[in-house]
């Protein structure tokens, strides 16, 4: 029966006021987002070292980064989309095409290797082109036209390809070139190859770009609210465009490290790529809805979905419980984000 | 100075007129804006007075009509066209990127690069140099309180948030500065807050042209009162000579005003800054 006095009010408003460790934590996940798949991450690959020691040998964990380069890769151009509150559906397809192109000129028109490289990234760019084309001069949602695109490039390649895979022994003079990112290096006890090197080189690059240069600044004000960019004087539909430009350059490279990792260059491999490279944008703490979100965080969401599917393994799970456990890792992922963008001071 | 009636105004705007189909937007509207003066512009919904400001925003083009800045004739496209005659708009929707700290959304579109090497090839942001200029510009201003301008704006209150925004017109409004119903989103104390800020810039000497339905504020801070009505000026009225129920009275219809007195010259004589 008691009515709240003042002093109850004021208790309360105290409390409010009050800035708790679960404050400071929201606060800290705001401004770095990757912060809660790196303890995910850590704890997986402490759990799955208890379980059989064997993961924590140097040569499986070398073989992870190994396996988590062309999907890791892939997703640089993914989270450049997502950024910008887009989807790109056609990522996989993509780098599959290039990587057909560079293959295919070299084995049977013999261009030489640089130059069937340069053909290669050609056709990323001019993929991502087509794609940045449709949606900001036709104005059509990225995930419409990323899925028509994703159909269209698969059937080119299917069709280009004559469903043939072509082999090393066939690329002549230029496998060299070709399957130069597979190349193994000793790193200390680790041995990666130039693929896993190019990928990190790839992170590096495009973190360094989007904190520091205007466009950097502007895909994220597109991706974060596109009418209040465009009232601060930004071009809106020029920063989309060369957005899915520049990812289809990064995707031609992801051709190229599959080349090397697989050996050979085949129209069907990268079958699960699109769904995976989007998985680990959003593991990593980007927002799907635009405007947040980090390479670095993208980096740990792959190399933490490497982790989980060799640990599982290891553990000597059947590989449905991967695709549970991703499952459960992205959903727990966007739940958060949603948490994550309530922040207040 | 202290002849008023010598004095030229900034922004002219004659016999402006826009329709949107058979909606007549401005029917020959006209406007004058003097140095460091408030000039508060009101009128009931469809009266025009967006589309006025937007034609001298940039937004909008007129149909036919004058646009003078400092007596040059002007045609603006776009608003990066005002832009670069230094007129510069805050919106009421908070037209900020929330994601992005305040700094960053300062200088958003006009981004600051380091000097040297690492700024013309590797086009590295001055980062430092620009949260320099942003809290000198956000104290400057009396919003002193906030530190860090690394802080994402969303974590911001409304009138925080509308503060950044001002502040950034106000650093590059070399000319005119536009506020479109800048507090509508904001409580009382967040109001006075842009209010203040208002009376600041105006004293070191920028005019401001404030669009606005809260009467209180328009009579706390204007200097003239352009009343908009029916697509052109009913009168220009000052906080002196006339009362709120004036105002609202020209506004609805209800109190004709003599064409000759519709215009009304400067009253304020400009802050020498």
């Amino acid at each position: 029966m008691s009515t709240p006095t003042t002093t109850d009010a004021e208790a309360l408003i105290e409390n409010l006021d009050r800035k708790g460790p679960m404050h400071h934590f929201h606060h800290a996940l705001h401004k770095y987002p990757w912060i809660s798949p790196g303890i995910v991450l850590l704890v997986a690959v402490i759990i799955f070292g208890l379980i059989n020691h064997r993961f924590w040998a140097i040569s499986n964990l070398s073989l992870i980064t190994q396996q988590v380069s062309i999907v890791g890769a892939i997703a640089v151009a993914q989270t450049l989309v997502i950024l910008t509150a887009g989807i790109d559906l056609s990522v996989g397809a993509v780098a599959v095409l290039a990587s057909m192109v560079m293959a295919k000129t070299a084995a049977e028109q013999g261009v030489p290797g640089p130059l069937a490289l340069l053909l290669g990234f050609a056709v990323g760019a001019a993929a991502g082109a087509l794609n940045g084309f449709l949606i900001t001069k036709l104005k059509l949602p990225p995930f419409i036209v990323t899925l028509g695109t994703l159909s269209i490039f698969m059937a080119l390649t299917l069709i280009y390809a004559t469903g043939r895979t072509i082999n090393a022994d066939k690329m002549g003079d230029a496998a060299g070139i070709l399957l130069w990112l597979g190349t193994p290096i000793q790193v200390g006890g680790f041995k990666i190859t130039y693929g896993v090197v190019a990928m990190i080189l790839m992170y590096v690059l495009f973190s360094w770009v989007l904190k520091n240069t205007a466009w950097g600044k502007h895909v994220y004000a597109v991706g974060d609210d596109p009418a209040a960019a465009s009232l601060a004087g930004i071009r809106v539909n020029r920063v989309l465009f060369s957005v899915y430009l520049v990812g289809g350059i990064v995707l031609a490279i992801a051709g190229w490290i599959a080349i090397g990792r697989v050996g050979s260059a085949s129209p069907t491999i990268l079958p699960d790529a699109n769904l995976e490279s989007i998985t680990a944008v959003v593991i990593g703490g980007t927002s799907l809805f635009g405007g947040r979100g980090t390479m670095f965080g993208t980096l740990i969401g792959a190399i933490l979905v490497g982790v989980v599917s060799n640990g599982l393994v290891l553990a000597g799970l059947d590989q449905a419980y991967k695709v549970l456990a991703i499952g459960i890792l992205v959903i727990v992922s966007v739940a958060l984000d949603q948490w994550i963008r309530k922040v207040r001071s | 100075m202290s002849d008023l009636s010598s004095i030229q105004p900034v922004v002219q705007a004659k016999g402006l007129i826009k329709t949107f189909g058979r909606v007549v937007g401005l029917n020959s509207a006209n406007l004058e804006l003097y140095p460091g003066e408030v000039l508060a512009v009101i009128g009931d919904n469809g009266a025009g007075k967006s589309t006025l400001i937007k034609c001298i925003s940039g937004a909008e083009t007129p149909d036919s009509g004058q646009i003078l800045i400092d007596s040059e004739e002007v045609s603006f496209k776009s608003s990066l066209d005002a832009r670069a005659y230094g007129i510069e708009t805050v919106y009421q929707t908070l037209a900020v990127a929330p994601a992005l700290d305040i700094a960053s959304n300062l200088f958003l579109g006009r981004e600051k690069r380091k000097s040297g090497f690492l700024g013309s090839v590797f086009r590295k942001l001055d980062h430092s140099g620009m949260r320099t200029t942003a809290k000198e510009q956000m104290t400057k201003l009396g919003i002193g309180t906030l530190q860090d301008m690394s802080q994402a704006v969303e974590t911001l209150s409304g009138g925080q948030r509308q503060a950044v925004s001002v502040a950034r017109a106000e650093a590059f409004g070399s000319k005119v500065v536009i506020l479109d119903e800048p507090t509508a989103a904001l409580g009382v104390r967040e109001s006075n807050q842009v209010l203040k800020m208002i009376e600041l810039m105006r004293d070191r000497g920028l005019p401001i042209i404030l669009i606005s339905h809260n009467m209180p504020q328009v009579f706390e801070v204007a200097d003239r009162i352009h009343v908009q009505r029916l697509g052109s000026r009913a009168a220009v009225v000052t906080p002196q000579t006339h009362t709120m129920n004036d105002a609202v009275a020209i506004m609805t219809g209800a109190l004709k005003v003599d064409e000759k007195d519709q215009a009304l010259g400067p009253v304020r004589v400009p802050a020498t800054a």
